[in-house]
């Protein structure tokens, strides 16, 4: 057997300085923005301005400014659901499965079902959106705390599942009588729409409820004792059952945090910017969210930040691709290689490859 | 070679290994003649471990060299160790559960390119070498099946296996009856007597003086001393190994308070290779030690899980002062006033992420003063630790350190603190001394015996003997999943015991009858 | 009742259950290599994505059909390579990096996909490999179809589970692989490297995985889709846990399921069919996967080292 020197083994770094806490992640980074200039090189652009279009589309103007962050809605609310899931090492990778449940919740009862006026309406059908979210998720958890069932698998197949179940209802009971044949639901009553968020600004309330939840999810965390809860059994639950944390509880109010919060971006698309539910609401929201919160490194208000820079990259990526002949899938490349380095990036700064 | 004179079967020259600030291993020389037995005493934390994983490649050292027979050993490699014949019996096994007896001592013998191996010439080997060296077992056994013994037995197979011709022990009676460790030392005998050479690593010095013709003493990651084994006594290597005469912890006789813990005819199911409880009757009064004796895996963890709420009784009953309980958990045995040292402080005891504060409330975040109405009050919870911190003298940066930075001795500590400042009528020690250096073990002892005579009732689970015998006022003895009736502190020998620890008490208190 | 009866005895529709059967034979080898090693490998998903593009991409360049098979057989060893080195050495959290290796394998696929052929509207078709029927054998009533008139790479799938049970069960390797999954710290100490091993593990696995979506365009189709693997590796994760880590077990599960899906395309044409909605029959094998991972769970024997990462001489 050949003898290559000793093999690499990690060390952790007791205290780590902060060049390489900054450091790493700006490593990261950099890697990532270079390697966006090989794929744009790669498809026979100039990288410079492959990535010049990409910020600038982002960006560049009000109205780019403006579509990022309206595009960054759904993605912290998905973002802030897997923050907090994983927080509690609960897998939920079910969220587009979550949002599309509390989009159909929101046309049930916002399509004209119940009249109310809009300050009654808007609440009733978050909470029902959330709660719908929060049910379909709680089926996994179930699994999981009772049968000790991975939870990964199942909220990945829900997705599935419930993904042709909101097509049998675009096709069937929901379906918009003059939608011309298309597969998409009546639209929303006025009163089920979310206000915009100034008068002539191209953004809805559904941002400025992103942000707020944001803030209750920073202060679950930090400041009650269901966070503290979340967190020790995220970190041990071993530990914290034998220390008399109720875990399986903390697993399954986790759950319904986590459920209801994708729920809401559900809600939010369609009572704030579709007006009504078609198969495409989400081009994987549920999906990129799982990005967001791990460029976040779970934490709510660094989640906000993180869905903004993601949504950029997309809205960039689009207008971008339209300027140049570059494949706006180079967005989604991206922030898969964002994901993986940045993942590495973290784990670094507290560890060390040594020999030996 | 000069002089035709063989060389010696091991020489390390001057091995230095730091971790981070700690030093572990500081210059450390020493060789092993063929042939010859040699021990390796130090307390825990000494660096005894350090150095033999230094030898066998888990680690590099970061100066000093190594020679086998001779030959210089490339660092780093434990197939380079294996290969120059150095085996090593770890102090926590190294087998894979679901795999045969046999599938473990072949693993890695063969090029892993080779298309097949030859099951049969192995299963006869496997038998000559267990005829040889009286190391019975199965070879087609699952290892996870076995008993402590005969999965230690498995370890020195896969050793000789290879033909290995220097064995290293590291602690390996910590999880053997007297009467295992008596057959043990007779197979280390036959090896020597086949021309093997062994370092036996131990803290335990009569076992040291027994099996060794030389004890080699670390402390503090230096060696501190090398003597004949005829030439010294156990106060002489105690002081070597700790610096000062190590005095036997004082336990005032007492009168037994008020019954505190009944278990009556209790049954457990057993758990993932792990026997439960199979009719388990103990009576725990206040003010008193009753120690758990026993052979690890069985029954002490099913036994500990009960009392910690855990697990519920299957049959029979469990009585705290008095009363039955019903909705049996982990947090209503705190409530009931049972204070739980677990058995393993890294995954059970803390959260190794989280901060000290984190880990102190861990047990009564949920109530007043710690928590109003669901919301956490952080400067109390902060308050509390530091309290901890300054009582139980755990020496830390602040209560915001993570719990991983703390050796081993300033966790055990922290988790004391959060169980004695509950004030708990019942104490569950498992294990609570486990890996801490003398220090931290004389303090955890004391803050027992504190417990003890202000009137708490302790439940002391210990696989080591010695100290059971030391601190118990009451003895049991567990085995299979069945508890001895309890013997008065001194009516046993360690021979006795032993033999009830080996399965064999209730077929002797019959014989007896 | 009838028409059920008519299916079954359809040898066609045995021919499909097998041919349905094939990529997930495959994938689900893969993942089983992988975990019996110790790494939960999510990123199946993604490689299968990879491999169906790269090998129909590689035929429809001009390669052969076989190199085709190799093409993506090397595209999901270098996935499964980021994989393992990011996931055993580095020890990072191997649910993230799965998830991340499935998002970078379907994202650089689709790039390539559109930089390759920037202008078509409809992807172009491939000549795939056909049928090759054993003579006497494939003559035989219902299982003639099934077993004896399929394509190579049919063939392949049923040779694959056999190899990866007697390289599991029969070698050294095999034993270091399973010992690696139960405890590394075993596999260490007699002298190998678990590094390479699991590295090793999660390549060939990966490799497998991406045969099974090379399948998918170059024997049950002809051409590649965005979509098309549609959930399979997640439904192969599912098996392999159905299969109890046993290669034989999850064959039987991957046919069983096969059987299941052939059964709901041909029960939709039924008039049962048309009184139901078709998305009830498109769910059920995920509804299905669920069902099987309910049933076995607390029932098998997992690896005890799954999704513990190893470092040497921790402390």
């Amino acid at each position: 057997m050949a003898m290559t020197g000793p093999a690499m083994r990690l060390e952790r770094i007791i205290a780590p300085s902060w060049s390489r806490r900054l450091g790493l992640p700006a490593l990261a980074l950099v890697a990532t923005v270079a390697i966006a200039a090989w794929l744009a090189w790669l498809a026979g652009a100039a990288p410079l301005t492959v990535l010049g279009l990409i910020v600038d589309g982002a960006a560049g103007s009000k109205f780019a400014l403006l579509e990022t962050l309206n595009r960054a809605t759904p993605l912290i609310f998905t973002g802030l659901a897997v923050a907090v899931a994983f927080r509690a090492r609960l897998w939920n990778i079910g969220a587009e499965a979550q949002l599309y449940a509390g989009a159909v919740v929101t046309v049930l009862l916002g399509t004209g079902a119940i009249v109310l006026p809009a300050p009654l309406l808007l609440p009733l059908i978050v909470g029902a959106a959330m709660l719908a979210g929060a049910a379909l998720l709680l089926g996994p958890a179930l699994l999981k705390t009772r049968l000790g069932v991975d939870e990964v698998v199942t909220t990945l197949l829900l997705n599935f599942i419930f993904l042709l179940f909101v097509s049998y209802l675009l096709e069937g009971p929901m379906k918009d009588p003059m939608g011309m044949g298309w597969p998409k639901s009546e639209r929303l009553v006025d009163a089920a729409r979310l206000p915009r968020i100034a008068e002539g600004l191209r953004l809805h309330w559904g941002f400025g409820l992103a942000l707020i939840c944001a803030a209750i999810v920073w202060v679950i965390q930090a400041r009650t004792t269901l966070g503290y809860e979340i967190r020790a059994v995220g970190l041990n639950a071993r530990a914290a059952r034998f220390a008399g944390v109720p875990v399986n509880a903390v697993i399954l109010k986790t759950a319904f945090l986590s459920g209801g919060l994708a729920a809401l971006a559900g809600f939010s698309e369609v009572a704030g910017l579709k007006g009504a539910l078609t198969l495409d609401l989400s081009p994987g929201f549920g999906y990129t969210g799982i990005v967001v919160a791990m460029l976040a490194l779970l934490h709510p208000l660094a989640v906000v930040v993180s869905a903004i820079f993601v949504a950029g990259i997309f809205v960039g990526a689009d207008s971008m691709s339209r300027a140049a002949d570059v494949p706006t899938y180079i967005a989604d490349l991206l922030l898969a290689v964002a994901l993986l380095l940045m993942v590495l990036a973290i784990k670094m700064t507290g560890f060390r490859l040594v020999r030996g | 070679m000069e002089g035709g004179a063989a060389p010696p079967a091991l020489r390390l020259d001057r091995i230095t290994k730091r971790f981070g600030p700690l030093v572990a291993n500081d210059a450390i020389s020493l060789t092993l003649d063929r042939g010859e037995v040699i021990a390796l005493l130090g307390e825990n934390g000494a660096g005894k471990t350090t150095l033999m994983s230094i030898l066998f490649g888990h680690y590099v050292a970061d100066s000093g060299t190594i020679a086998v027979f001779g030959q210089p050993l490339p660092p780093g490699h434990p197939a380079a160790a294996l290969a120059a014949g150095i085996g090593m019996v770890h102090q926590h096994f190294m087998l894979a559960d679901q795999l045969t007896v046999l599938e473990n001592v072949v693993l890695g013998t063969r090029s892993l390119w080779a298309p097949w191996f030859d099951r049969a010439a192995a299963r006869a080997r496997i038998a000559q070498l267990s005829r040889d060296f009286g190391l019975a077992v199965d070879p087609d056994a699952p290892t996870g099946t076995l008993t402590v013994g005969e999965r230690q037995r498995v370890e020195i197979l896969k050793a000789l296996y290879r033909d290995a011709r220097i064995l290293i022990l590291d602690e390996p009676t910590a999880v053997l009856t007297p009467q295992e460790t008596e057959a043990l030392f007779a197979t280390l005998r036959r090896a020597v007597g086949q021309g093997l050479s062994v370092i036996f690593i131990s803290h335990k010095l009569h076992e040291v003086l027994a099996v060794a013709s030389r004890i080699v003493v670390l402390r503090h990651g230096r060696l501190v001393g090398e003597v004949a084994a005829r030439d010294t006594d156990r106060h002489l290597l105690a002081e070597m190994m700790v610096g000062h005469e190590v005095p036997a912890p004082k336990v005032a006789a007492q009168q037994a308070g008020p019954a505190l813990l009944r278990l009556d005819a209790v049954e457990t199911p057993d758990r993932n290779n792990r026997p439960g409880l199979r009719g388990v009757t103990l009576d725990l009064a206040g003010g008193q030690i009753a120690g758990i004796a026993g052979v690890s895996g069985n029954g002490q963890g099913a036994l500990a899980d009960l009392i910690s709420g855990i697990e519920t009784p299957a049959a029979g009953a469990l009585q705290i002062a008095g009363a039955g309980v019903s909705r049996w958990s982990p947090r209503a045995a705190i409530r009931a006033g049972i204070g739980r040292i677990p058995e393993d402080r890294h995954k059970t005891g803390g959260i190794d992420a989280a901060t000290l504060t984190e880990n102190a409330i861990l047990e009564n975040y949920e109530w007043p003063p710690i928590s109003r109405r669901g919301w956490m009050r952080w400067p109390v919870a902060e308050a509390r630790t530091r309290q901890i911190i300054e009582t139980y003298d755990v020496r830390c940066p602040g209560p915001a350190t993570p719990l991983r930075l703390l050796s081993g001795g300033n966790i055990q500590k922290l988790i004391l603190g959060r169980v004695l400042e509950a004030a708990p009528r019942i104490i569950l020690a498992n294990q609570p001394v486990r890996g801490l250096d003398i220090g931290a073990l004389t303090y955890v002892h004391e803050r027992l015996l504190a417990a003890r005579a202000a009137g708490a009732a302790i439940l002391l689970i210990s696989e080591d003997l010695d100290e059971i015998m030391a601190l118990s006022d009451v003895i049991h003895v567990i085995s299979r999943g069945r508890l001895s009736p309890g013997f008065p502190r001194g009516s046993k020998t360690p021979a006795e015991l032993g033999l009830w620890m080996a399965g064999h008490g209730h077929d002797g208190a019959r014989d007896a009858a | 009742m009838e028409a059920l009866l008519d299916i079954l005895l359809a040898g066609s529709f045995w021919a499909a259950a097998v041919r349905i059967a094939s990529p997930l034979i495959f994938a689900t080898m893969g993942e089983l290599i992988c975990e019996r090693a110790g790494v939960l490998n999510l990123g199946i998903e993604g490689i299968m994505v990879a491999g169906a593009f790269a090998g129909w991409m590689a035929v429809y360049s001009g390669l052969g059909l076989w190199p085709g098979v190799a093409v993506a057989l090397g595209v999901g060893m270098a996935f499964g390579l980021i994989h393992g080195v990011l996931t055993v050495p580095f020890g990072l959290s191997q649910h993230v990096v799965g998830l991340g290796v499935t998002l970078l394998a379907t994202a650089a696929t689709y790039y390539t996909y559109r930089l390759a052929l920037p202008e078509v509207t409809a992807p172009p078709r491939i000549a795939p490999l056909a049928p090759l029927p054993i003579p006497i054998l494939s003559d035989l009533p219902l299982i003639g179809p099934a077993l004896f008139a399929q394509t190579p790479l049919t063939y392949l799938a049923f040779g694959c589970v056999l190899a990866v049970s007697l390289i599991l069960y029969r070698t050294p390797l095999g034993l270091a692989v399973r010992a690696a999954g139960e405890n590394p710290g075993a596999v260490e100490a007699q002298g190998l490297s678990v590094t390479a091993i699991r590295i090793g593990a999660v390549m060939a696995g990966s490799g497998l995985m991406a045969v099974g979506g090379a399948f998918l365009t170059m024997s049950a189709f002809d051409s590649f889709f965005f979509e098309m693997v549609n959930g399979r590796g997640w439904i192969c994760i599912a098996l392999v846990v159905f299969g109890a880590w046993k290669p034989g077990k999850a064959l039987l599960g991957a046919l069983l399921f096969a059987g299941f899906d052939a059964l709901q395309i041909r029960l939709q044409q039924t008039p049962l069919g048309a009184d139901l909605p078709y998305q009830l029959f498109l769910a059920l094998p995920y509804v299905l996967s669920i069902l099987a991972l309910v049933a076995m769970s607390r029932r098998a024997q997992v690896p005890a080292a799954l999704m513990v990462p190893f470092n040497r001489g921790e402390r």
